[in-house]
């Protein structure tokens, strides 16, 4: 059966990306939050995950308000990215994984989650900055990658419970997955942030660590929270935590947290980065 | 989800506030295209009418009101297309909408970490 070795949150602010193109790694701003890498590059490069499989939500690059799904899953052998509209570098495509997509939608559906399949999908920056920071310099063709959508921009969105039981049918198909690869999950976005309004700015560094100690051992905690809750206590892009929760719940048994860290602001965000090992890890 | 109250300074997205704003998102979306930025610089009007935009959301666009745009159904993540156009990035934007200065608002992201 396929194996889960962990699960890795990280935040996927598109300034990291435009960063990391300028080589800005090093600068004051930026030092603390690139050096907080490595230790995480350094367990996927010992590990060799065959597929990681990614939470994160779309920003209006592949999917428009005219057909949004609440959550969708990539099914092709090939995803490309795209121009965002803002200068954010365009990175080379990423390989997919049909097989397992296929056995994940059969093994959803069969458990009431009727999800949305894209047979081409654009992925954006919630994507490809995590990959970018995981393997940089596009090292990641040896990887192959299941994108997962989940809606974070228009409400309603899915329930914070639902998101999380949502990443345990995930993960309940790839331990189902007859094959012997192994799996990596990743939960990307947040922490909190607010884009929007008059708020503009707002970030709650006490919720995020929060959330990131009750992540490990107690989710359940934050799997009590409304999207409502999400926006009042961790801004309106906040409710990102929700993918954060998907990954989560896609890890099951005794887990080692190896690395976890937090900077404020990296543009006008709390950002994350946790990694969280199974029994399965090596 | 349940809406149980207002948030000071938050405007929720949702699906009234999307019917409200498609025009202007949709617009703004199409600024995912270099022809999408390209037209709306050489004629602003003429593109704003051809994706249909209410008066209100002309109006926003045209003095580059941020809050304006949000209150007529603007979604942040189509509105930052729209930013990037005009050069700025999300800490431009966040002292537009506050009143502040770009510097003065990176400075209040910072105090934030020191609570």
């Amino acid at each position: 059966m396929a194996k889960i070795l962990g699960g890795i949150a990280t935040s996927h602010i598109p300034a990291i990306g435009v960063a990391m193109d300028k080589g800005l790694e090093q600068t004051p701003y930026w030092k603390n939050f690139f050096d907080a890498y490595p230790p995480v590059r350094e367990w996927l490069y010992e590990q060799e995950p065959d597929i990681a499989v990614i939470f994160y939500n779309d920003h209006g690059l592949e999917f428009f308000h005219d057909r949004k799904p609440t959550f969708a899953i990539g099914a092709a052998a090939q995803y490309e990215n795209a121009d965002e509209g803002w200068g954010i570098a365009e990175i080379p495509p990423v390989r997919g994984e049909t097989e397992l997509s296929w056995h994940i939608v059969n093994q959803l559906v069969e458990h009431e989650f009727d999800i949305t399949v894209c047979q081409e999908m654009k992925v954006d920056h919630g994507l490809t900055v995590p990959l970018t920071l995981m393997w940089p310099g596009h090292k990641y063709g040896h990887i192959r990658v299941i994108p997962i959508a989940i809606n974070c921009e228009r409400h309603p969105m899915p329930k914070p419970s639902r998101c999380f039981d949502f990443g345990k049918a995930i993960g309940d198909a790839i331990r189902a997955y007859s094959s012997d690869q192994k799996v990596v999950v990743f939960g990307t976005g947040g922490l909190s942030h607010q884009l929007d309004g008059q708020r503009a700015g707002f970030i709650n560094k006490p919720f995020d660590l929060y959330c990131m100690d009750k992540i490990v051992n107690e989710p359940e905690a934050l799997t009590k929270f409304t999207n409502f809750d999400l926006v009042e206590q961790a801004g309106s892009q906040g409710v990102e935590l929700n993918m954060w929760l998907a990954m989560r719940g896609a890890l099951q048994g005794k887990l080692t947290e190896l690395h976890r860290s937090y900077h404020l602001p990296i543009s006008n965000t709390g950002a994350g980065l946790q990694l969280l090992a199974t029994s399965d890890a090596v | 989800m349940s809406q149980v109250g207002h948030i000071p300074g938050n405007i929720m997205f949702d699906g009234p506030m999307a019917t409200k704003g498609y025009p202007l998102n949709k617009m703004c979306y199409s600024f995912n295209n270099a022809n999408g930025r390209k037209a709306f610089l050489a004629n602003e009007d003429d593109y704003c009418e051809r994706f249909g935009l209410s008066l209100e959301q002309k109006q926003a666009v045209k003095k580059r009101d941020v809050i304006a745009m949000l209150e007529a159904g603007g979604s942040i993540y189509y509105l930052a297309k729209f930013a990037g156009i005009l050069g700025l990035n999300v800490q431009d934007v966040g002292g537009l909408q506050t009143g502040m200065t770009t510097d003065e608002f990176k400075a209040f992201l910072v105090q934030q970490g020191e609570k």
